[in-house]
């Protein structure tokens, strides 16, 4: 059995940032990731709202924080059983490893909204309708793509939807919109940029600008009203239908390349540990004790939360969250 | 004497002069009418609207604000195929809200 000061399940931006803070406190913390890399979300992100920063350079400085003697990390792991013992937490991972920490954070993050389960849309049946997590790869470079004349953004995919169960906003996919319209509009000047909304949420710094800029730099159109359906034509392009709610009259247009903005959802590891530990909220979130007061402490003594595992959150958020959340374990081990 | 112009009636939407019984008496049955966020998904799904001016989201959104007898001529174009009911993100129940607004308006094609 090996002993930490803390155990943090999640290696993405909330995790690595806790981790990061809680070393420099001098407290020994292990890091348990059960993908091969760790990152979480930040890796299938190329560029970042709103103001174009590199995930790549943030993920390398995140990193660089933790390579310190404090910190250890395991990869490739996930967890068997966590169980309290005299105020202790035990873990057993799946490669039958013991270890145990008075302090637990868990960071396991969100999970991408599937936009299969919109069989309206199309995904997965037409192969001009991507999700912003594939355009995200051809703006990167990393896939391919022949140069669409007409690009249309559906958003709210999968969030503020009781079909697929989910009532919230998932917060970060508007302004991700505008960001993507805008590197599409970059990589191929020559092409039509829609936008199909229900309401354009730009709560943060400097997001409302960055929509102005789209609308007039790079003459995006901005349409309101929530897309119907995506149908296939005859020349191998889909065609999207809405109601222009603003001129109340329905609208139409074919477009090469259809994007839809998948929002966010608990994670499979969050909804499995909500579940062992009872501490599942809303929509299989954890629930934390207060969210103004204790929002990093969950009912349970030594256990704690931090970023999207909590709630739907921007990265920026998410490292506050996660400082925040050290702060925290950091008093109740002293 | 006539000097060729009269007085146009006003476009303002009053809502001091809002039925609010009448709102209160349909709210009770179709509660869900309440939470529409007029995204249009009904109205862009609906057949009738193709060629007709006819519109759910309108329908529902004429009513809130009171203006029942333009609602009342709306409310006569729809079929109730009931599409618009399976694509709201919000659950409206968009068919029963028709349907009911015609029983509470006493529309011609009252059910
Ligand atoms: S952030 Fe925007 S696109 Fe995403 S769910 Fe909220 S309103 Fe919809
Ligand atoms: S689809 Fe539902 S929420 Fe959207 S406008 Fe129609 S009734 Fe309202």
């Amino acid at each position: 059995m090996q002993h930490f000061d803390t155990i943090i399940i999640g290696g993405g931006p909330a995790g690595l940032e806790a981790a990061a803070r809680l070393s420099k406190f001098d407290k020994h913390v292990l890091i348990i990731e059960k993908d091969p890399a760790l990152g979480g979300k930040l890796l299938l992100w190329d560029k970042l709202f709103p103001d174009f920063a590199s995930s790549e350079e943030l993920l390398h400085q995140l990193i660089e924080n933790i390579k310190n003697d404090n910190v250890k990390v395991s990869l490739n792991t996930g967890i068997k059983e966590i169980e309290n013992e005299g105020g202790l937490w035990n873990i057993i991972d799946n490669h039958n490893n013991k270890y145990s920490a008075k302090a637990l954070l868990l960071a396991t993050g969100f999970d991408v909204f599937d936009a299969s389960r919109k069989e309206e849309y199309g995904y997965r049946i037409y192969p001009n309708v991507i999700t912003s997590v594939d355009l995200e790869k051809i703006l990167s470079g990393e896939v391919s793509h022949a140069e669409p004349k007409k690009v249309v953004f559906i958003q709210c995919v999968g969030s503020r939807d009781e079909k697929v169960g989910n009532h919230f906003c998932s917060k970060n996919c508007c302004i991700c919109a505008v960001k993507q319209a805008i590197e599409v509009k970059e990589m191929y000047p020559n092409s039509e940029v829609y936008c199909f909304y229900m309401d354009l949420r730009m709560f943060g710094e400097s997001y409302e600008e960055l929509y102005r800029k789209a609308q007039q730099d790079y003459g995006i159109t901005f349409i309101r009203g929530r897309v119907s359906e995506v149908s296939p034509t005859y020349h191998g392009q889909v065609q999207i239908k809405a109601e222009d709610t603003l001129l109340s009259r329905p609208i139409r247009l074919t477009a090469d390349l259809v994007v839809l903005m998948v929002g966010m959802e608990a994670s499979e590891g969050t909804v499995e540990i909500g579940k062992k530990l009872q501490i599942g909220g809303n929509y299989d979130y954890f629930k934390s004790k207060n969210q103004h007061l204790a929002d990093n402490l969950t009912y349970l003594d030594g256990i704690f939360v931090a970023g999207t595992s909590k709630r739907q959150m921007s990265i920026p958020e998410t490292m506050k969250d996660a400082a925040a959340a050290a702060l925290e374990i950091n008093n109740y081990l002293n | 004497m006539k000097f060729g112009f009269s007085l146009n009636t006003s476009r303002t939407i009053d809502l001091d002069k809002l039925d609010k019984k009448k709102q209160e008496s349909f709210t009770d049955d179709i509660p869900t009418f309440k939470r529409c966020f007029a995204c249009g998904g009904c109205a862009a799904t609906c057949s009738a609207q193709q060629h007709t001016d006819f519109n759910v989201l309108k329908c529902n959104l004429l009513f809130r604000r009171g203006e029942f007898e333009t609602l009342e001529k709306e409310l006569e174009k729809c079929m109730l195929c009931g599409k618009c009911t399976l694509v709201c993100p919000r659950n409206v129940n968009t068919r029963a809200m028709i349907i009911k607004m015609r029983r509470t308006l006493n529309t011609k094609t009252n059910l």
